[in-house]
């Protein structure tokens, strides 16, 4: 609304400053297990297999894997922030003070997409340190294409934790999706391996998978080797970010889920 | 100016119940007006339109002159709300209850403090701002929720049974902090089930039965329409029967207490003369039921059986 746009960032900083806080505040539950089991994928895969394993499109295997798993990390938590704390709002009822007040639904949406961003961002930082405890050496080849895919792809899955949040009417929807749609395609999505090492079929199948252009365009920022073209990457992140944004938006004017 | 006009307001749910059927209600600034009903009439719903919690099916809500449909968000920067049921995070502290609720208003952080102490000391709540808000008591809930929603100071405080549950003392209190923001310019529209409550608050009032509205306009007004008071009478002698006083029905409850009508052209004093002329000494008078409630249930009833036939 023109006018109010100072107004509306601070109610954006709020809901972003309160969705950190929640972080920070329960962080056994949401920094604490991805450190930790991002820990025990770098030992059992990275050390104990790994070396057994050899090399992967010419790099030790732990170096392989390692974007893999922050980006995994990236995308479980950027999603499971969203769905967890705005579903946590209807739940609780809290969503209405949002929604009495004179915030459009944009900066609604946004601040928690931001908060999203800011606990997949913060997870992929404690992973990225852990898996320096792991790797001889972590090259960043292509600084701006790691940084820029990793925020976008966050936008992604922050935007469908928010979208599941508003259908889900129990505590159980919200597992649903992660359980069993985002884990399968995260593994499947070329973290552990080279998508090369697949026959023809099972490589034109897994190139449906949206999760590993996002994997594979963030290992081309680490390595500077991809099994699939950058732009193509950056181009299916971004039909997915305006569709989910558009559907998002469209749900929340229409009040799906939050309003009679 | 109007603080709220509603104009032929219609709300079907999914469901197919049939909340709102046409309402029309408007309240003047600076009014303390009671929209009253009882359960399941629509006032929930009609709020909730207004607030912008719940989508309506058709018509028309203004908020100090903004359209919800045009100009939702100056609409909505109009309103403070105080909802039924508790609807913050039971988990945050109780300053951080009411600093968000500012965040979301769009009032910068350091007025923000200024207000949320403001209030949460005239609402006896400053000493507990870092408790976490679960742990407060049921009234200090609702007091929360109040200060919650004065803090970017609205021109409108819609209260949904704000003291339901609350222990008289803390009740009385609340009614007093209720008159002097009003006093101060607030307008006020108040939805309860005490009458009692209604009665000595609102200067106007509307009564909501299955979605429309069955009777509006000023508190006295409306309450002079009661053309029957009920009065209880406890008598200093027993008596075996009731008495037999013309022109008014006399009910008997036990040997000392009896319950008289009165319609509001006969009067009082030829009543007792009745019954001192027949020794009956009368100790103490009052009225059966709060006048206003009286008022609430006949026309409720009436409606319905006007509906039956």
């Amino acid at each position: 609304m023109p006018g109010r746009t100072r107004e509306n960032l601070v109610g954006f900083n709020t809901i972003v400053v309160k969705e950190i806080t929640r972080v920070l505040r329960i962080w056994i539950q949401t920094l604490v297990p991805p450190a930790i089991t991002m820990t025990l994928y770098f030992i059992i895969f990275g050390s104990l297999i790994g070396s057994r394993i050899g090399t992967m499109d010419g790099f030790d295997y732990m170096q392989f894997i390692a974007p893999g798993l922050i980006m995994m990390s990236v995308i479980t938590n950027s999603y499971g922030n969203v769905v967890s704390s705005f579903f946590g709002a209807k739940f609780g009822k809290h969503v209405e003070e949002m929604l009495v007040s004179p915030m459009p639904n944009s900066v609604i949406l946004l601040g928690h997409i931001a908060g999203g961003v800011a606990r997949g961002l913060l997870v992929g930082m404690v992973v990225t340190v852990i898996a320096l405890f792991f790797t001889d050496e972590l090259k960043v080849t292509h600084p701006l294409v790691t940084l820029s895919v990793v925020f976008l792809t966050a936008v992604v899955f922050s935007l469908g934790g928010f979208i599941n949040a508003v259908y889900a009417k129990k505590f159980d929807d919200i597992s649903i999706v992660p359980t069993f749609i985002l884990t399968p395609l995260t593994y499947l999505g070329g973290v552990f391996y080279s998508i090369s090492l697949l026959p023809n079929f099972w490589q034109n199948v897994s190139l449906a998978n949206p999760i590993l252009y996002m994997v594979n365009a963030f290992r081309y920022g680490f390595l500077g080797v991809s099994d699939i073209p950058i732009g193509r990457a950056y181009f299916i992140i971004g039909i997915f970010i305006a569709g989910l944004y558009s559907l998002s938006l469209y749900l929340l004017n229409k009040g799906v889920g939050i309003r009679d | 100016m109007k603080a709220l006009s509603i104009r032929n307001l219609n709300k079907v749910y999914r469901n197919g119940v049939v909340a709102l059927q046409g309402l029309d209600l408007s309240v003047e600034e600076g009014d303390f007006f009671a929209l009253l009903g009882p359960n399941g009439a629509g006032k929930t719903t009609a709020i909730g339109i207004v607030t912008s919690l719940v989508n309506k099916t058709s018509g028309e809500v203004e908020v100090f002159g903004h359209s919800i449909d045009r100009e939702i968000e100056l609409a909505k920067s109009c309103i403070g709300l105080v909802p039924q049921e508790v609807n913050f995070n039971q988990f945050e502290k109780v300053e951080n209850v009411v600093l968000n609720q500012a965040g979301y208003y769009g009032i910068p952080r350091p007025l923000a403090h200024e207000r949320a102490e403001k209030y949460l000391r005239e609402l006896d709540l400053w000493g507990k701002r870092d408790d976490i808000s679960r742990n407060l008591s049921g009234g200090m809930k609702r007091r929360l929720m109040i200060a919650r929603a004065l803090v970017h100071e609205p021109k409108l405080l819609i209260l949904d049974e704000p003291t339901a549950g609350v222990d008289i003392e803390i009740r009385r209190s609340m009614w007093e902090f209720m008159q002097k923001i009003n006093s101060e310019g607030t307008t006020i529209i108040l939805t309860t089930h005490y009458l009692e409550e209604a009665e000595s608050l609102c200067r106007h009032v509307g009564i909501i039965d299955e979605g429309r509205i069955i009777e509006h306009g000023r508190m006295r007004d409306v309450l002079r329409k009661l053309s029957i008071e009920t009065f209880v009478l406890s008598l200093k002698q027993g008596l075996g029967s009731a008495p037999q006083l013309d022109g008014h029905a006399v009910r008997y409850i036990d040997e000392h207490n009896i319950e008289i009508d009165v319609s509001k052209e006969q009067s009082l004093n030829k009543v007792f003369a009745m019954l001192s002329s027949q020794n009956i000494e009368v100790l103490s008078m009052r009225t059966k039921t709060n006048r206003l409630e009286e008022l609430f249930i006949r026309l409720v009833e009436t409606k319905k059986q006007r509906n039956s036939a």
